[in-house]
């Protein structure tokens, strides 16, 4: 499968500064999209555009050739930088892990997940035990591309080196496309099988 | 709660005029004294609770619910609607709120049927926005967002997610409603726009006790007053009391 994204501008008003100008991008399954770039170059809003969260200027996003569905489980997903506000405070974290699909519990174990943790609300986990939710919970069969924005930024090394593990096993699994963005240029190395930059002054890729 | 049964189901004639007693200090026998034509003053007291309460219990029956559809109508429905809604919600807001209830109780004929009325319109505005606020925090939330694209329809986004949000703060609202309502309805049949002189209500006794304050019958303003204040403090302290339950902060404790 291919995900195109194809010539995107994007500005928040229609007197608000261009943000990303002119991006066209494609990525295959399998392929592991690294983006890099300074702080407010438009990364994150790059990745919101593609999961579809945002809508661009102009420009289109397509996956083998079809315009993103917009009903049933898209089939490409975003993991946030802040899990936090990823998860309803007033739910349980088992009913938000299985709020589209039963990760089996190879995955749960895999993942980091305690069984105890499932029973608590959101509020009495730390951030990396959340995120670790909010990454088990959108690693169904049906998603085709991954988005990780910043995903793993919050949390310790060897939480990071095993959260990715996980993510890259699964990855070659179910033969999903990643785009990775990032700051930290080490980690983009070891798991990203193409990198690219956004840079401010800098028009496509 | 009690009071408001008691009251309810009360034989009129234990607040019934007798001549003979009238102007008695509280004693055993009528513990909160007599009126100027005899009445007991401590079942009318109860009585005319009992009466605000039913007041108070329409108009935020009627307030909470016009303030629940409008508010998830400005909140959903685009953006005409809810500059519709919210200019409705500055002008009844902007009015001074007694202003606007004597002005509705008097159009619509004092009384019973005008003060419930006019008690019931003119206290959705604050509960309005309260509702609105929070359902257009909810709907632009990461997680409802994460939901919509893990293919959860809209109906159901709204019945998992919105909806147990919203409605902790909605009940609190309504039970908070209450005592204002009651202290509105007292307020304005004390100004004599509201209920008729021969129904027991708090405001009518307290407005009839004015005119007698004066020549040292101070039972008949400061009983009714304590028993207005005390049902008045108990709404509220259920109000919070419901807030620290159903928040989900304080909800363990």
């Amino acid at each position: 499968m291919q995900l195109k994204v194809e010539h995107i501008d994007f500005r928040y008003t229609e007197k608000s500064p261009w943000i990303l100008r002119d991006i066209s991008l494609t990525i295959e399954s399998g392929e592991r999209v690294g983006i890099v770039g300074p702080s407010g170059c438009g990364k994150s809003t790059l990745a919101k555009i593609i999961a579809g969260y945002e809508k661009p200027t102009s420009g289109i996003v397509t996956i083998d050739g079809q315009p993103l569905p917009s009903k049933g489980m898209c089939p490409v997903q975003m993991i946030f930088q802040h899990p936090e506000y990823a998860v309803n405070p007033r739910w349980k974290m088992k009913k938000t892990l299985n709020e589209c699909w039963q990760p089996g519990d190879e995955l749960i174990q895999q993942m980091g997940i305690e069984k105890d943790w499932l029973n608590r609300w959101p509020a009495e986990l730390s951030g990396g035990e959340l995120q670790r939710f909010c990454i088990a919970r959108v690693l169904s069969p049906d998603v085709k591309f991954l988005l990780c924005d910043e995903v793993t930024t919050m949390l310790d090394v060897i939480t990071q080196a095993q959260i990715w593990q996980v993510l890259l096993e699964n990855a070659k699994k179910n033969d999903y496309g990643m785009l990775i963005v990032t700051h930290n240029m080490a980690l983009a190395e070891k798991v990203c099988t193409r990198i690219v930059s956004l840079g401010t002054d800098t028009n496509g890729l | 709660m009690g009071a408001f049964l008691w009251g309810l189901f009360m034989n009129p004639e234990k607040y019934a005029v007798h001549y003979a007693d009238k102007f008695l200090a509280p004693s055993l026998e009528h513990p909160f004294g007599t009126d100027f034509v005899g009445r007991d003053m401590f079942y009318r007291c109860i009585k005319g609770l009992s009466n605000s309460i039913v007041v108070g219990i329409l108009a935020s029956a009627v307030s909470s619910v016009v303030a629940l559809v409008l508010g998830i109508a400005s909140a959903v429905c685009g953006k005409w609607v809810d500059m519709v809604v919210n200019w409705c919600v500055d002008l009844c807001m902007g009015l001074p709120h007694l202003v606007l209830l004597m002005l509705i109780s008097f159009m619509l004929g004092k009384g019973v049927k005008g003060v419930t009325i006019a008690v019931a319109l003119t206290h959705w505005p604050s509960l309005t926005r309260i509702v609105r606020a929070e359902v257009m925090q909810i709907r632009s939330s990461q997680y409802v967002q994460a939901a919509y694209k893990m293919g959860i329809s809209k109906w159901k986004v709204a019945v998992t997610h919105i909806v147990p949000h919203v409605l902790p703060s909605y009940l609190i609202g309504l039970v908070l409603l209450f005592p204002h309502a009651i202290m509105h309805e007292a307020s304005i049949t004390f100004l004599g726009f509201g209920l008729p002189a021969e129904m027991p209500a708090i405001g009518v006794i307290l407005s009839e006790a004015m005119k007698h304050l004066a020549t040292g019958k101070w039972w008949l303003a400061l009983f009714p007053g304590l028993l207005l204040l005390i049902a008045v403090v108990l709404f509220d302290v259920i109000g919070d009391n419901l807030k620290k339950l159903w928040n989900p902060g304080s909800g363990n404790e």
